[in-house]
């Protein structure tokens, strides 16, 4: 297996506060990698400073060893990344599929085309000229992951796929990851339930305040091992912490 | 968390005391400027405390409430006019600017009914249009002189120089009332509110804070400090012309000052004012081309040096002297939700 | 009569009212900024081509095809620079800095130009009318509503057709997630930008055919395209279109009855429409 995309040692800070410290990470080939962590602990922040919308303050990432730290996320998308944000982010005033097909804008060729769209979601075809915002949660997430894919890339950044969705539909749509992967794509995803990442993920990692304090094989972690590292009682700061996560977007 | 708590610490522990004890002196020396100098700078300085105060108030509209307006014209015209009309009626004038304040304040409220309806950009050329809609309906009353204007009655008695110093006296006093005013409303509770909504509108209005009355309670404060300076113009020329008084050169001016001294500091417009009032006083003569001059410092204060003179400064020394505890910040990002849908049909 | 005249005549002086809201309406659309020096660029591009025409053996149509690309162009460039600058340093600084534009333009056009106004000649276009029943119509009139609706069905088919217009309107929508799927959002505002200056500089020159123009003419030409913007609601063209007319109309009419009320007639047809229906006469309906 080879590396696809690696992260080394990236720092990203909004402002004054240090989201992400120090975090490395290698994405191989066809590989599918969770990232779990509390509220806050800056999983968000780490998917968009890998698709380019927020700069780190230092480290590299390299895609198929090429350096794409300098690039705008446009270029990103070119280059094989793409991130169905946090919270679905559909575009309102644009029809169904007109949605699906900004995820054509940079024209990168690859399996994905609107017709193995509508394939894999076959009720998206006959409301595709539909008004997203009377879509469903989970249809919306359907469409925002449909769009990310027809851009093709060979790294597709997930966060959060579960917000607001019932326990039914977030199976349903995992249950597609497997035929994205089989195109040659690697998966990187955020997850908040540790049991849905553990059973979807090859490998996992969890973030705490920004740091990596738990990375290992899916099928190979324990479950209090990894609710220890969630809410950080390993690393003696005693206890839960809760965090609000109305900071985000 | 490690939030700059103690940047807030640090902003209000040093020029408290120190600098109340500067601006006294400065208040004093310039209360005794009529026995020292010629009455020609005095009264050119009429013009300085004049700009002081309507720079002020474009300060706290658009530095502290987020409101840009290009039509605060409007107001300084409609407390000119308040001074003729109450002199018409036997009213003093240097009482009559006082009315102008509060006519201005007053038709304020219907007019930011109206204005408060379009957002961001649009508000700013929103509030043109109702200044220009002020001049045009004035200059249909001929009770007021209609087009031409009319003079002042009341103060023609007076000796010249006598009058001079008065009105001296008087702007000087209100440019001092208006920073007071500001500097005091933006440490009580609403300057608290105002930095919340700037901070993050959508979680004020969660906080229950009602940021519409806040941003009104701003705009009307805003209002009859202009129509002060309406007032104080009037009074020192003795006549009022419509498009003079209506221009929105005036607009030009408060922009101008507010963002070379910097905007969202108390002290910004005083150095603003001072720059701007060098600046004419030298560079007048050159008609267009100082104009153009101002328009390229404005362009590029605006886009390269958004926080001005007062903002460089302050953050290099860490001086301040009014300390509210917080100035302008950087974004204010517009929430997605807020967006309206663009380009339907 | 003199009434359906007026009707007739305000409706084509909508025409160009609307051709200065469309910039206007696009630069709102998808930047949320209002460029304060529109009409000044407009006045600016009609002294270019007084002068290119004066200085110049080029005919007017060389002279138009070269002032409108080179402001479109002007309008892509100074997006990707100044404006894309100010939007960085915070959301008032687009506002300020077009404001002291709009004061440079104006002294400079003072400067080189002087008080004075002056038109473009077109020729015999400038005054030839055909009859329709009673009342004659200049032909510079019929070919101002024209351009206007020509603009917007030009327009409109770029935002809904081409890819590019697509990630426009992403763009307006949501920047931060069009740049996710792959837009370059300095560019689409650039692009729009341009479409905005282009379409100011036909305005302009359409203006200054029509009548004299002074160098200082610009404020008014940026209230009344922001007024038919309003009144026709934000956030369509057509609606901008219908906003245009309606100014023209009751600017016209009023002028029949009281010619020193006009404008102030225009400023209150566009309160009333702020007080009564804020949304515009054709508000933006979902898709
Ligand atoms: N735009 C922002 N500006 C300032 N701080 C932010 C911003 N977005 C996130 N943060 C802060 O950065 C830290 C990490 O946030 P991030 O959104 O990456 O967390 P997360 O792990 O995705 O949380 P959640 O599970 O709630 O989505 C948090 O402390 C958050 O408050
Ligand atoms: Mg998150």
């Amino acid at each position: 297996m080879t590396t696809l995309l690696s992260v080394q040692e990236i720092n990203v800070h909004h402002g004054q506060l240090h989201a992400v410290r120090d975090f490395s990470l290698d994405v191989n080939d066809g590989e599918k990698t969770a990232v779990i962590g509390a509220n806050g602990a800056g999983k968000s922040t780490l998917m968009r400073a890998i698709a380019g919308t927020h700069r780190p303050t230092s480290g590299r990432i390299f895609l198929r060893g090429e350096d794409i730290t300098d690039l705008h996320a446009g270029r990103r998308v070119e280059a094989g990344i793409a991130l169905v944000p946090e919270g679905r982010r559909l575009f309102r005033s644009l029809s169904l599929e007109e949605n699906l097909l900004t995820g054509t804008y940079r024209k990168r060729r690859g399996t994905w085309s609107l017709e193995a769209i509508f394939e894999l979601f076959p009720w998206m075809k006959e409301r595709r000229a539909k008004p997203v915002a009377r879509l469903s949660g989970g249809e919306q997430q359907a469409v925002a992951i449909g769009r990310a894919l027809l851009s093709n890339p060979d790294v597709l950044l997930i966060d959060e796929l579960s917000l607001g969705l019932a326990p039914s539909i977030v199976a349903r749509i995992y249950g597609m990851i497997p035929r994205v992967v089989e195109t040659g794509c690697s998966v990187l995803f955020v997850e908040q339930n540790v049991a849905q990442a553990l059973s979807v993920a090859d490998r996992a990692l969890c973030l705490l305040e920004g740091r990596t304090v738990l990375t290992g094989v899916a099928s190979e972690l324990e479950r209090s091992e990894v609710e220890d590292a969630y809410f950080g009682v390993a690393h003696g700061r005693g206890g839960r912490k809760e965090r609000n996560s109305d900071a985000d977007s | 968390m490690n939030t700059p708590n103690s940047l807030l610490i640090r902003r209000s522990r040093r020029s408290s005391n120190l600098s109340f004890v500067a601006l006294g002196l400065v208040a004093v020396g310039l209360v005794m400027m009529p026995y020292v100098v010629y009455q020609s700078v005095t009264s050119s300085m009429v013009m300085l405390f004049v700009l002081v105060i309507i720079a002020s108030m474009w300060n706290l509209l658009a530095g502290f409430g987020g409101l840009v307006s290009i039509g605060q014209q409007a107001y300084i015209g409609i407390g000119a006019y308040t001074v003729i009309v109450m002199a018409d009626l036997g009213v003093h004038p240097l009482i009559g600017v006082f009315f102008g304040a509060l006519t201005s304040a007053m038709l304020a409220l219907p007019t930011s009914w109206l204005a408060f309806r379009l957002r961001g950009d649009y508000f700013a050329v929103g509030t043109w249009v109702i200044a220009e809609v002020y001049r045009l309906v004035m200059i249909k009353f001929q009770f007021v002189g209609g087009a031409d204007g009319k003079s002042l009655v009341g103060l023609s008695g007076l000796d010249p120089v006598m009058r001079s110093a008065l009105t001296y006296w008087f702007a000087l006093g209100i440019a001092i009332l208006t920073v007071l005013g500001c500097f005091w409303l933006l440490r009580s509770r609403i300057g608290l509110a105002l930095t919340a909504i700037r901070d993050d509108e959508v979680s004020a209005r969660a906080g229950g804070i009602d940021a519409t009355r806040i941003k009104r309670i701003v705009y009307l404060v805003s209002a009859a400090g202009c129509g002060l300076a309406g007032g104080i113009l009037v009074v020192d020329a003795l006549r009022v012309q419509p498009d003079a008084i209506f221009s929105v050169s005036w607009s030009a001016y408060m922009i101008f000052i507010v963002i070379i001294g910097g905007i969202g500091y108390l002290e910004g417009p005083l150095i603003g004012a001072l720059v701007f009032f060098a600046m004419q006083q030298f560079l007048a003569e050159m008609g267009t081309w100082y104009l153009m001059l101002l328009g390229v410092l404005a362009i590029c204060a605006a886009a390269w040096f958004p926080k001005g003179l007062w903002g460089a400064f302050s953050q290099k020394t860490g001086f301040r002297l009014f300390p509210v505890g917080y100035h302008v910040a950087q974004r204010f990002d517009t929430p997605v939700d807020s967006r309206a849908p663009l380009f339907r049909n | 009569m003199q009434i359906l005249d007026a009707l007739a005549q305000g409706i084509l002086l909508g025409g160009l009212y609307t051709l200065f809201a469309v910039g206007l309406s696009i630069m709102f659309g998808v930047m949320r900024i209002v460029n304060l020096a529109h009409g000044d660029f407009a006045i600016l591009a009609a002294f270019l081509a007084i002068l290119l025409v004066g200085e110049t053996s080029f005919p007017v149509w060389l002279v138009v095809a070269i002032t409108v690309p080179a402001f479109a162009a002007i309008g892509y460039f100074l997006q990707r620079t100044l404006f894309q600058q100010s939007l960085n340093s915070g959301p008032l600084s687009t506002l300020l800095v077009t404001f002291g534009m709009s004061i440079v333009i104006q002294n400079a056009l003072l400067e080189a130009f002087s008080a004075n106004p002056q038109r473009l000649d077109v020729g015999q276009l400038a005054t030839a009318s055909f009859p329709v029943g009673p009342i004659a119509i200049p032909y510079i009139g019929v070919l101002g509503l024209m351009l206007a609706i020509l603009c917007i069905v030009a327009i409109e088919l770029f935002l809904r057709r081409t890819a590019t217009g697509r990630m426009t309107r992403a763009v307006s929508d949501d920047p931060d997630t069009a740049r996710l799927t792959g837009a370059n959002s300095r560019h689409i505002y650039g692009l729009a930008t341009g479409i905005a200056f282009g379409a100011v500089a036909i305005a302009g020159l359409l203006l200054a055919a029509r009548s004299s123009v002074e160098p200082t003419a610009g404020s008014m030409r940026l209230i009344f395209a922001f007024e038919a913007v309003v009144i026709g609601g934000l956030g369509s063209l057509w609606g901008t279109l219908v906003g245009g007319l309606s100014l023209g109309v009751v600017q016209t009419l009023v002028a029949h009855f009281d010619p020193s009320s006009s404008i102030l007639a225009g400023h209150l047809l566009f309160l009333l429409v702020l007080a009564f229906r804020p949304q515009g006469l054709i508000p933006a309906r979902s898709l």
